[in-house]
């Protein structure tokens, strides 16, 4: 097992060192075979109003004429020990974790990143505790009432669910419960959970429903199909057999083996989630990672987006590798040698 | 009321679908006293699985539609509660299914699985329950039972998964086992073991037990009584003498020619009874069998129009057949068994 784990976190680093090749080489080695040169990258540091001299000078500073390798080595080098910058006012040192300097705000990118964690952490956790208990219990119940009124009715209403993006749902709920009703926050603002937990909660509880919504439907047809098939199981008969009440062959023989394939599933869509809710963090104005990389691609700021990439990579194979370990854990037929 | 331990009645089992109604069982009787064996026997869809999981109430709730009458120890099934029945299942009445490795659950421990199936009836602590699964895995002959306690069934070969299947089904001294082709999955030389166990096991707690198989050899040894049934109906019904020594329905010719033999020469043949099992939709009229059988023509044309009765023909021997009893036996004595014999 040990051995196992090892083995699956060499995989990891590798997997993200080939991202960061990847991301990089698209980012700043395919602007350049379209025709755009070192100076022009200097140029978004300086601003327009530099004359050329300068342009070339930051650019000479930068390192931008060099061969991509040793660029790529540079930013490698400045994410484990950090980096020197010029871009023409002066030597400016970028700690490590050091992701590149924005072009636009020209500050290190890594901070930036850390204070949009938390308010895409607590969307992304909010809302899959409730997806998750929603989905798996509507489910469930669909399952065991195969057929029946309300299997229809939530089977309809999941359909919708999976069908209806954030952009959608999420402003039918704002206009519904913020500005009809108004139950909740309008959108727009974030505080933190060690400052005021009701308030965090009042201002999160829209986009954790309509974030909700999406998952739940999809983690609601699964359960169901899980359901189903391992009730028809030889187990569960046997489990019935014995005399155990229905509930309990329900809940401890039926669901432990249907919930199997969600847990995996489920550690994938938060892992993915961590990286931004992109869509329900621009409906309701949330400054989380989504919002953040969106602006960071509207004003095509490379080091912001190449940052953003970066993490959410991390986010992703870190939840991949998590879910393989609990794979091995839930079902004990996949012990590893 | 029934003097027997365990006394069916009648019992019918349809299950509406949408091709229409399917009667997998369709007016069964039998009987069964505490110590005693009965091997119910037939092809596939014979109903055989389906009686037991009745007898069992695991068909309540579900769509079949289930009437008759099933007594154990002076209690009627059929009419009681699902509540009750659950109380009675695996303490009263327990099962060994087919294949243990889809029957026991993957995700929990054999150790897990046994004492869960103990506490369900005994209000004991886990760790008298841990010894008790321990000392029935000993019992049914697995090695080293305390260490296995905590295998999952996929860490056991087929063999000890059905001694473990076994175990579970002991855990809570039940007086009537019913063990449903409890051999098939399992090699043959492992197949002499379980039944050599079962054996055992049941002269030790002097249960009632039912065997359902396809296979008369399974049965030979082990049954004191023979029900062989086809299309829902029981054929032919009588003490395990009757079935081997006189057998009177020309079925349970068909599966005695259809036995492999060691003290036959390997290079006969096998006799098959030709044809596929009906369909439990569309029974063929009349005799259920009579399209498979070879002296239908023999019956003066009722065979294909009359349903013919399950009747004695002699000392608790039933069987249902329109052929006259004489000519039955004439057939079985100068057709039928110089083949078995000579083959």
């Amino acid at each position: 097992m040990v051995t196992y784990i090892i083995r699956r976190l060499i995989g990891a680093l590798l997997m993200l060192a080939v991202v960061s090749m990847v991301t990089f080489s698209i980012f700043f080695v395919v602007p350049r075979l379209a025709g755009v040169t070192a100076t022009d990258f200097a140029n978004r540091y300086v601003g327009r109003a530099a004359t050329q001299e300068t342009v070339v000078e930051v650019a000479k500073k930068l390192g931008l004429n060099d061969p991509v390798v040793v660029q790529y080595g540079r930013w490698v080098k400045g994410i484990f020990v950090g980096s020197e910058f010029d871009y023409g006012s002066g030597v400016e040192h970028c700690p490590a974790p050091c992701f590149g300097y924005s072009f636009v705000t020209k500050k290190p990118v890594w901070p930036d990143l850390l204070d949009r964690l938390p308010v895409t952490l607590s969307l992304a956790v909010g809302a899959s505790i409730i997806w998750l208990l929603a989905g798996v219990a509507v489910g469930v119940l669909s399952a065991l009432k195969r057929g029946s009124l309300f299997d229809r009715g939530a089977m309809i209403v999941a359909l919708s669910g999976v069908s209806l993006p954030p952009f959608f749902t999420g402003l039918i709920a704002l206009s519904l419960f913020s500005y009809g009703l108004r139950i909740t926050a309008p959108g727009g603002a974030y505080t933190p959970f060690s400052e005021n937990p009701a308030e965090w909660a009042y201002n999160l509880i829209l986009p954790w429903l309509t974030l909700a919504f999406l998952n739940a439907a999809a983690y609601a047809r699964l359960t169901r199909a899980g359901m189903l098939e391992t009730m028809g199981e030889d187990y569960i008969r046997t489990a019935r057999a014995k005399g155990l009440k229905e509930s309990t062959v329900i809940t401890k023989h039926g669901l432990r083996a249907a919930l199997t394939p969600i847990v995996t599933i489920f550690g994938l869509d938060v892992g993915i989630l961590l990286g931004g809710a992109i869509l329900t963090e621009n409906v309701f104005s949330l400054p989380g990672l989504g919002k953040y990389a969106t602006g960071a691609i509207a004003a095509q700021d490379l080091p912001k987006i190449m940052g953003f990439t970066m993490l959410a990579a991390f986010f992703i194979v870190m939840a991949n590798l998590i879910v393989d370990l609990l794979y091995a854990v839930v079902d004990p037929r996949v012990r590893l040698a | 009321m029934s003097d027997n331990f365990l006394d069916v009645k009648n019992l019918k089992v349809h299950f509406p679908t949408d091709d229409g109604l399917v009667k997998s069982v369709d007016g069964l009787s039998f009987a069964l006293d505490r110590g005693k064996t009965l091997g119910i026997v037939g092809e596939s869809g014979s109903g055989k699985s389906v009686t037991s999981l009745s007898v069992l109430g695991l068909h309540k709730g579900g769509r079949a539609k289930i009437s008759g009458e099933i007594w154990l120890d002076g209690e009627e099934l059929v009419s009681a509660t699902p509540e009750h029945v659950r109380r009675l299942r695996g303490k009263k009445m327990a099962m060994i299914f087919q294949d243990p490795l889809s029957a026991m659950h993957p995700y929990f421990t054999v150790g897990a699985q046994i004492i869960e199936a103990y506490r369900i009836h005994n209000k004991v602590t886990k760790k008298v329950a841990r010894k008790h699964a321990a000392d029935l895995l000993g019992r049914v002959g697995i090695p080293q039972p305390d260490r296995r306690v905590d295998s999952y069934p996929h860490e056991f070969s087929g063999g000890m998964r059905q001694r473990a299947m076994i175990a579970m089904a002991l855990s809570c001294d039940p007086e009537l086992l019913i063990a449903d082709e409890p051999t098939t999955a399992l090699d043959v030389t492992v197949q002499a073991q379980i039944l050599d166990l079962m054996r055992d096991l049941q002269r030790d707690f002097n249960a009632a037990l039912i065997i359902i198989t396809h296979d008369l050899g399974v049965v030979a040894e082990l049954s004191d009584d023979i029900l062989v049934m086809y299309g829902g109906k029981a054929i032919e019904y009588g003490s395990a003498e009757d079935i081997f020594e006189r057998p009177e329905h020309p079925y349970t010719w068909g599966l005695l020619g259809s036995m492999p033999r060691l003290d036959r020469e390997p290079t006969e043949r096998l006799l098959p009874i030709k044809g596929s099992p009906p369909s439990l939709i569309n029974v063929p009229a009349g005799c259920a069998f009579h399209p498979r059988c070879a002296f239908e023509g023999r019956t003066g044309g009722k065979a294909g129009t009359e349903v013919p009765e399950l009747a004695e023909t002699e000392g608790g021997h039933l069987v249902r057949c329109h052929l006259p009893r004489e000519e039955r036996r004439a057939i079985w004595a100068n057709e039928i068994k110089p083949n078995l014999e000579s083959a």
